[in-house]
């Protein structure tokens, strides 16, 4: 399984897939907020999503991982 | 004079309403996050009561929690610095029913101003000139592709309990419209609870100017002139001056004109600060009311030699204004606010400060939180310093700038700093000519 991690410090404002979707390289998952702003948390690979690490309101730091793809 | 009192905030400017306090023999109390313990603003208060989790809804928001500790404590007042719970309505009223004194206007002020149609509604009443639009909220989609239609496009889609740049989106046709229409929606419920938006014309090319006005229980409103705030990122200020190198005596008669007339037209004590718009037609729009200290008074200060904490602080205990409140304007000021960004995507670069050194010289303040070792959090604001210079010309305040940026070093995250330079050295904004715009023309590669 491969890790989508995240890009900046900050708390997860919305995850954007589920289980079971599957994902091209260049999407947006995850919007975090960071600073009062929304930074979005691109996959830079493909795949099905298998887990889902986080959910809103969690904190995270840079270099976390967000979601596992297969 | 009070004796102690509650800084109900964090950051540059909890240190720097404690330095007043601190030079009138009033004594701070602090409040911090988890995230804020060793913070420079607990350091330098005289005690300081934790407020728990970091984010800002579990500790600087947490109202029934800062009152406690005001209190406990046995502070007289209460000073909201800006942001936070500085213009939020239920907090000054839960001040009042606890006898504290809130250093700011009174709640039913803020509600008024915090409503942004209201605000409109009342003012137009009293004929101070607003950005042509409609004053009453949009229900769905439909009246809103309706009312843009009819005012015509560019229109500028607003949060009615909005401001900081927040919720606000520019909109060139109907696809844009629909496109963000939701969005400003969202945005505008989950940054202030309130999801009504509203529409008015976007005016072109604008200048971003604003009115410092001081208003005392007798009913007395007294202006400090203008400033200007034209240099913006995402709608957020980041360079401000004054006075304005585009006012002349017939515009600025005209602010400050609008701007006494707003005060008096709600009652308002204490300091404020009255917004405006101004086009290429050189006429001036209300656009709103900031019911608290601003993030740039220094430059007001720098240019009239007045502490506007020191204002404030006296207003609140009752004291009346008059003409040696209003001193004449001298010299030029200049703020750069520098922010942990990147200098290019303007991305947030939170971290931990591994070193810091700050300049010092003749007519240079910087106003900050920051120590080395520092962690610059992800749940905060990323203003990390204000520096402020002050010269007898624009020429030199914008030449001490230069230098005490060039020589400031912040390490280990990234900062403006480049940027601010960068438009620094724009031949636009050296000669005074630019609007609202100049920082994306900048940034276009």
């Amino acid at each position: 399984m491969k890790a989508v991690c995240s890009n900046i410090d900050g708390v997860i404002a919305e995850v954007k897939v589920s289980v079971g979707d599957v994902i091209v390289r260049g999407q947006e998952v995850v919007n975090v907020e960071s600073m009062k702003s929304i930074i979005s948390v691109v996959s830079e690979i493909g795949g099905v999503v298998k887990e889902i690490k986080v959910t809103e309101g969690d904190f995270i730091s840079e270099d976390d991982p967000l979601i596992f793809l297969e | 004079m009070f004796k102690k009192i509650l800084i109900a905030n964090r950051g540059e400017i909890a240190v720097r309403v404690a330095r007043t306090c601190r030079r009138l023999g009033i004594a701070v109390v602090a409040v911090y996050s988890d995230a804020d313990a060793t913070a420079l603003h607990v350091q330098t208060a005289d005690e300081a009561y934790p407020l728990g989790e970091p984010p800002v809804s579990k500790s600087y928001l947490n109202a029934e929690k800062i009152i406690r500790a005001a209190l406990e404590s046995g502070a007289e007042a209460i000073h909201p610095g800006y942001g936070l719970l500085s213009e939020n309505p239920q907090f000054a009223r839960l001040c009042r029913e606890n006898k504290l004194t809130f250093i700011g206007p009174s709640p039913e002020a803020i509600e008024l101003m915090g409503d942004k149609l209201a605000a409109r509604r009342l003012l137009v009443s009293k004929g101070v000139p607003v950005v042509p639009g409609y004053n009453e909220p949009l229900s769905n989609e439909e009246e809103a592709l309706q009312t843009a239609a009819e005012l015509g496009y560019p229109v500028m889609l607003k949060a009615a309990a909005g401001g900081g740049g927040i919720g606000m989106a520019s909109v060139h046709g109907p696809d844009e419209l629909v496109r963000l229409y939701k969005e400003c929606c969202f945005r505008a419920k989950s940054s202030f609870g309130n999801e009504t938006v509203y529409l008015e014309k976007l005016v072109i090319n604008p200048r971003h100017i604003e009115v410092q006005i001081l208003g005392d229980k007798s009913g007395t409103i007294i202006h400090l002139y203008e400033r200007e705030c034209s240099v913006q990122r995402r709608h957020q200020k980041i360079i401000e001056e004054a006075p304005s190198p585009f006012v002349d005596d017939l515009l600025r008669e005209k602010l400050v004109q609008a701007a006494v007339r707003s005060a008096e037209a709600i009652g308002y004590e204490n300091a404020g600060t009255v917004e405006f718009i101004v086009g290429e037609d050189r006429e001036p729009y209300f656009l709103e009311m900031n019911t608290r200290l601003q993030v740039e008074h220094p430059v007001t200060e720098m240019i009239t030699g007045l502490d506007l904490v020191h204002e404030q602080l006296k207003i609140a205990c009752g004291g009346l204004l008059s003409g040696k409140d209003m001193p004449k304007p001298k010299g030029w000021a200049v703020e750069c606010r520098v922010y942990a960004e990147d200098p290019e995507t303007l991305r947030p670069s939170p971290g931990l400060i591994t070193d810091l050194s700050l300049p010092e010289a003749d007519g240079l303040r910087i106003d900050h939180g920051l120590l080395p070792g520092y962690k610059v959090s992800a749940f905060y604001d990323p203003l990390l310093a204000k520096e402020i210079t002050w010269g007898e010309n624009r020429e030199q305040a914008l030449g001490k700038m230069t230098v005490a940026l060039m020589k400031t070093r912040i390490d280990g995250i990234k900062t403006n700093i480049p940027l601010l330079l960068k438009i620094l050295g724009d031949s636009r904004f050296r000669a005074g000519a630019y609007d609202t715009n100049l920082v994306s023309r900048l940034l276009v590669p």
